[in-house]
């Protein structure tokens, strides 16, 4: 059974449909990218799937179960962890309090072994060493990564990256996507947005492309970035 | 910026020196003064847990006087109508509070911000409203405890045979440490709430209330949780606040002004989201007060300039300020990560 489903889901904001009819699979342990122009409706699809959006129609099912009404909190709980485009610290709190809130409430995990486990993940990430900064102070490499290691202190089964590798120099995307890459190999499924294409393409196998709202195509990487739609809609490419 | 922290222990030894000395007024100090004190510690009272709501939980009212005529109320109720002990009445004014915030809870969370605080006001005038129509207990002009009430407290017995004092000095002084445990109890119990898992969470939901629901935190449940505790303990205060006082209106028991702009001046001087904070707010308030008890009405505008002053220059209250600016924390809230990440700091 799939892990996450979305069927028919549809989105307007007044009269503009920012989400039009879509529907994807996302199978356990799979990455898969997500890929479209600015203004495509990438975001909002993770909104809709992890509840700051209720959708207009359609379902979202998480191991075959309706979530579509649960709230954001429960589906963090279900399994559904989030890293945010512009990085959403915790900016009075410390680096690693802010792993710690995720693990004792999305995670579930006791008061005795939240702090090894958000050790573990800081240490994964490269942030043991400002464990006790406090995160507001932080450099834009070290939100990013924050991002990151927070919404895995939730424990999540699938991680939705929302451009985790913008903004940053290629030394620094390189490290984040070996970081990324081994999570994905521990069987974390990963829905990734992102317009960094060489960073996507080297951790996910299949891509969805969206544009105004509507999935116009799903399919391995290579299918898809070869595709002549694609090329000229997305990339704005000559035919 | 690293702050410092005392070692656990002296924040505690300081704590126990300061209630210890704190206890040992009665023994010494005239019984003006003790009353005064009662006064000012049932002022903290006040002052800590609308420090929680507003502080800490972010939830800015204005109408926390509600629970504090409705705690007195109860409690002059359960001494009239039933004929309870006024320490009883104190328990169930805290209890009646408490569960009164249940329904104010769900008419006032649906608001934000400044209409947050217009609803809890107009709860309170509600509730003063109401509680006026209550014949029993004397309606709009009020009524006074029944004579010897006070003398036949629970506990004014031993306190008189013990410190061989008059039985009105006895319950002054029963008051007096039941207000001092109130503190302390109150104190006591948010630093280890806001340590905790849900202060934790408190304290996201403050930073960003978005991320915080992300990582599962759910802002309305931990919010209505400080609502109705606070409610209880403000509830405590007014009953206790009015066995001393003796006598209860509708105006005097809903004043906003006694019970709401004094509490909120205290812990906007002494530093709002700060534990000592109110402390320090208190302290201060209690100096202005005595220092200009002479000058009538001038005493209140100097104390709205003292405010105004504060706001502009030291914004996080005096203890917010001297906290920032030394790095002292004397009841740090933080969780220190593992021995094993300061191994690997650069």
């Amino acid at each position: 059974m799939a892990l996450l489903s979305l069927r028919s889901v549809s989105k307007s904001f007044g009269a503009l449909k920012v989400t039009d009819d879509v529907s994807f699979d996302l199978q356990p342990g799979e990455a898969l990218g997500i890929i479209g122009p600015n203004g495509a409706g990438k975001s909002t699809l993770f909104n809709l799937i992890t509840g700051n959006l209720r959708p207009d129609a359609g379902q979202i099912l998480l191991d075959g179960r309706d979530v579509s009404a649960d709230s954001v909190m429960a589906r963090c709980a279900a399994g559904i962890g989030r890293s945010f485009q512009i990085p959403q610290p915790f900016g009075h709190l410390s680096v690693y309090e802010n792993l710690l809130v995720a693990a004792r409430f999305g995670g579930g995990l006791a008061a005795a072994e939240a702090p090894e486990f958000c050790m573990d993940i800081l240490r994964r990430t490269g942030l043991a060493g400002v464990a006790d900064s406090p995160a507001g102070g932080l450099p834009l490499l070290s939100r990013k990564r924050l991002e990151l290691a927070r919404a895995m202190a939730t424990r999540p089964r699938v991680l939705l990256l929302d451009e985790i590798a913008g903004g940053l120099t290629d030394a620094e995307c390189v490290e984040l996507v070996a970081t990324i890459r081994a999570i994905h190999a521990e069987g974390t499924a990963i829905v990734w947005i992102e317009h960094v294409l060489h960073a996507l393409n080297s951790v996910v196998n299949r891509l969805i492309v969206l544009n105004f709202g509507r999935l116009l195509m799903v399919g391995d990487v290579k299918t898809v970035m070869n595709s002549a739609e694609v090329r000229e809609i997305y990339l704005g490419a000559e035919v | 910026m690293m702050k410092t922290s005392f070692p656990a222990y002296r924040p505690l030894a300081l704590a126990v020196l300061c209630a210890a000395a704190l206890a040992l007024v009665p023994l010494i100090g005239p019984r003006a003064v003790v009353q005064d004190l009662f006064g000012i510690l049932c002022l903290l009272v006040l002052a800590l847990n609308w420090n929680m709501l507003a502080g800490f939980a972010g939830l800015v009212s204005v109408g926390q006087q509600a629970f504090v005529g409705i705690g007195a109320y109860t409690m002059f109720a359960a001494v009239i109508l039933f004929g309870l002990d006024p320490l009883a009445g104190v328990l169930l004014g805290g209890l009646v509070a408490m569960a009164l915030a249940v329904p104010v809870a769900c008419f006032v969370f649906r608001l934000n911000g400044a209409y947050f605080a217009i609803g809890t006001w107009v709860a309170a005038e509600i509730a003063r409203l109401g509680l006026g129509q209550w014949k029993a207990l004397g309606g709009g002009t009020g009524t006074s405890l029944p004579k010897g009430t006070t003398r036949d407290m629970l506990g004014v017995g031993p306190v008189k045979e013990w410190l061989g004092v008059s039985s009105a000095a006895a319950s002054d002084i029963l008051l007096y440490w039941l207000a001092l445990g109130l503190v302390l109890v109150t104190l006591g119990v948010s630093w280890a709430f806001l340590r905790s898992r849900m202060g934790l969470g408190l304290q996201a939901i403050r930073d960003n209330a978005m991320a915080a629901r992300a990582v599962g935190v759910d802002p309305v449940r931990l919010k209505a949780l400080v609502f109705l505790l606070t409610a209880f303990g403000t509830g405590l205060c007014g009953g206790l606040l009015f066995i001393q006082i003796t006598r209860i209106t509708p105006d005097a028991a809903f004043s906003l002004l006694d019970w709401t702009a004094f509490v909120l001046f205290v812990v906007v001087i002494g530093g709002i989201g700060t534990l000592p904070g109110p402390i320090v707010g208190v302290v201060v308030f209690y100096a202005l007060e005595r220092l200009l008890s002479d000058y009538g009405s001038a005493y209140l505008i100097v104390l709205g300039l003292f405010g105004i002053a504060v706001m502009l220059f030291a914004r996080r209250g005096l203890w917010g300020s001297l906290s920032g600016r030394t790095g002292l924390e004397l009841l740090p809230l933080g969780h220190r990560a593992p021995a094993s990440a300061s191994a690997v700091r650069p």
